[in-house]
């Protein structure tokens, strides 16, 4: 038998790099040995996309992109994912690890960017990994934008026309651009149809192209560690590094025991509060869409509150275009302004571990500004709450456009010679 | 001096006090006590499902609530609907539109909906259905105070009798009706109760599944866990 599948082997290896791209992935990548809490998320999100694609594929089954009204006077595509709810076998288990994965995919991937800044992963020669990243980043919130309207409920409705309505703000273009974004005057039917589309097969399809770079990438230059050093500046007499053990099994057997406890998480939400108390699952969205009646308060999703602050922090007219744009312009830049992170770090050294007092109290403040952000956009605007907002979107775009100034100020440590612990 | 500090610390804190409260009381909790729901689905297809549907209910789920398909055919569906329909109602959402100035809304999920940060949509409908009172400058001659304005009649007026709003915006039973205020308030809890229920009818099972799920996946740590440190042995 062992002969056998040996030569079975040997057969698939002269016709395709199985052993060989095992070896180069798994076996013999050799990954730094004093990985921490900080990297398990890695491999959790990758677990989360795989969730989100099969129950997804599920739930295409019987979810129904259909504005059209039933003769209860219900949206067809509301109806669905009540019926999913109830008439589907196991389809509310499948329903909700979806909509449970939504968040779980952001936070696990909010956390595996902050470990990126804390150990300055993104540094040379890793900046490709890291704007790959991003991408993936990015088509993450489209992902979650689109998919959110399929549900077709108030929120659903009301934040597509509000995050539409945006574009509209765009000087010359902006009316017809969000009129063709649409494809009709409101939110409606054309605009869920194109939205279950990019949901479902356009998006994802970047997703998983843009993964497997980001991995390539990673794997061509080798995983950073939190102390930041070079493994491969110390090699043994066969050209392994000193400080490096194979991924597979140390990696493999180490992330399953995170997987287990991420399930566990996981588990508590989504069999005891799969609405996480109106943060994953909000309450307004149990009404079906009504294009007559506007929601008092509409908020996104926990996921996107961080960059909506800034949208509505902005409440000045610049030169002769309306505030509004400029909204636009801070909430984007927000997203894209992390893109140049790799060429914003001026420090001589990469972790967070021997950076001096400067740029540890930067990142301290740039996180509770960042909260700060998140909790405010879920929230209705007073005069105060702006003022608050505008603060810490200049903290937020501060900590990375001056950057390149107080890292380099910052009193360093030496690195060490090799990995600690 | 540490008053002080305390004061100024948190001062920044009442900026996120929201504005208007909208006082509810706590429904009590009906869950799985079946005597509860069984009463309050006859409330519910009695007084609430001549307007109001439930379509994406079917009526033999109702089996969850401890009734047999025959009991359910007998004593809940008045029309010609078969046991494995959904609880739709014969009035149009057009024509209701037109009689009420809007369309009673489908009720399958209100409980989810209802949810504020004022409390559960159970305690919304709680508190709601025992605050209506007389207004004649209403076309229904009904409003409410925990909903404004609201199109809906007092449909249960009968069992309450009539509340009249005080000049201190407080409400007072000018009228006795059929049920004593204790018992109403019972009714009304059954009736949230069953309403809970039909909103996410599966939410006891999935609570009880979860914790096998979770006792699985601990036993799954153990011996992951446990493989981990194996292999870790002789990495130094």
């Amino acid at each position: 038998m062992n002969a056998k599948m040996t030569a079975l082997l040997g057969w698939v290896d002269a016709r395709f790099p199985l052993t060989s791209n095992w070896k180069a992935h798994l076996s013999e990548y050799y990954a730094p040995k004093n990985f921490n809490f900080w990297y398990f998320f890695g491999s959790l999100a990758m677990l989360v996309l795989v969730l989100q694609i099969v129950t997804g594929i599920f739930l295409t089954m019987h979810y129904k992109p259909d504005a059209s009204l039933n003769v209860s006077g219900v949206p067809v595509a509301f109806a669905s994912v009540e019926y999913i709810m109830r008439d589907v076998p196991w389809g509310w288990l499948i329903r909700y690890m979806h909509s449970t994965g939504a968040s779980a995919f952001f936070l696990v991937v909010y956390l595996h960017m902050f470990r990126g800044l804390l150990y300055g992963s993104y540094r040379k020669p890793r900046e490709l990994i890291w704007l790959f990243g991003m991408f993936i980043f990015l088509a993450l919130m489209a992902e979650a934008f689109f998919g959110y309207l399929l549900p077709w409920g108030q929120m659903s409705y009301w934040g597509a026309q509000v995050i539409v309505n945006l574009f509209s703000a765009i000087p010359l273009i902006g009316p017809d651009l969000s009129l063709w974004l649409r494809g009709d005057f409101v939110v409606g039917d054309a605009t869920l149809n194109r939205f279950f589309a990019f949901h479902v097969i356009a998006v994802p399809l970047v997703l998983l192209g843009l993964v497997a770079a980001h991995i390539l990438a990673l794997h061509e230059v080798g995983s950073n560690n939190p102390d930041g050093i070079e493994i491969k500046k110390k090699k043994d007499a066969n050209g392994i590094p000193l400080d490096g053990i194979p991924f597979h099994p140390y990696y493999t057997v180490k992330d399953i025991v995170g997987v287990v406890v991420f399930l566990m998480v996981f588990s508590v939400i989504m069999f005891f509060i799969p609405e996480f108390g109106g943060y994953f699952l909000e309450a307004n969205n149990f009404f079906p869409a009504n294009p007559l009646v506007t929601p008092p308060h509409i908020a996104p999703v926990w996921y996107f509150t961080p960059f909506y602050s800034m949208l509505r922090a902005v409440t000045v007219n610049f030169f002769w275009i309306d505030a509004k744009f400029w909204g636009v312009v801070a909430m984007g830049g927000g997203v894209v302004i992390l893109l140049f992170l790799p060429w914003l770090d001026r420090s001589p050294v990469k972790s967070i571990r021997y950076k001096g007092p400067i740029f540890k109290s930067a990142v301290a403040i740039f996180v509770v500004s960042f909260f700060i952000l998140g909790y405010l956009g879920m929230l209705a605007p007073t005069p105060v709450r702006t003022l608050v907002a505008q603060a810490c979107t200049v903290i937020y775009f501060g900590f990375f456009l001056l950057m390149p100034i107080y890292s380099k100020l910052d009193k360093c440590k030496p690195e060490p010679e090799r990995v600690t612990e | 001096m540490k008053k002080l500090l305390f004061v100024v610390l948190f001062a920044p804190l009442l900026v996120f006090a929201s504005g208007t409260e909208l006082h509810l009381d706590k429904a009590p909790n009906k869950s799985g006590d079946l005597a509860a729901l069984q009463h309050g689905a006859k409330v519910f297809v009695n007084y609430c499902q001549n307007c109001h549907s439930a379509s994406y209910m079917r009526y033999n789920r109702l089996r969850d609530i401890g009734l047999s398909e025959t009991q359910i055919r007998e004593n809940l569906i008045f029309s010609s609907d078969k046991v494995g329909d959904l609880m739709r109602i014969a009035m149009q959402p057009a024509e209701a539109k037109i009689w009420f100035g809007v369309a009673p809304p489908d009720l399958t999920v209100i409980a989810r909906a209802r949810a504020s940060e004022f409390g559960s949509g159970s305690d919304w409908l709680y508190t709601y259905l025992r605050s209506f009172y007389r207004d004649d400058t209403r076309p229904s001659g009904w409003n409410n105070l925990v909903f404004e304005n609201v199109g809906m009649p007092h449909v249960l007026w009968e069992l309450q009798g009539q509340q009249v709003l005080g000049e201190d915006h407080k409400l007072t039973l000018a009228k006795p009706g059929n049920l004593k205020p204790a018992e109403y308030d019972a009714l009304v809890a059954d009736l949230v109760g069953y309403l809970q229920y039909m909103a996410e009818p599966v939410a006891d099972t999935r609570k009880k599944l979860g914790v096998f799920v979770l006792l699985a996946l601990a036993v799954l740590f153990v011996f992951a866990y446990a493989l981990k440190r194996e292999y870790w042995k002789d990495v130094h």
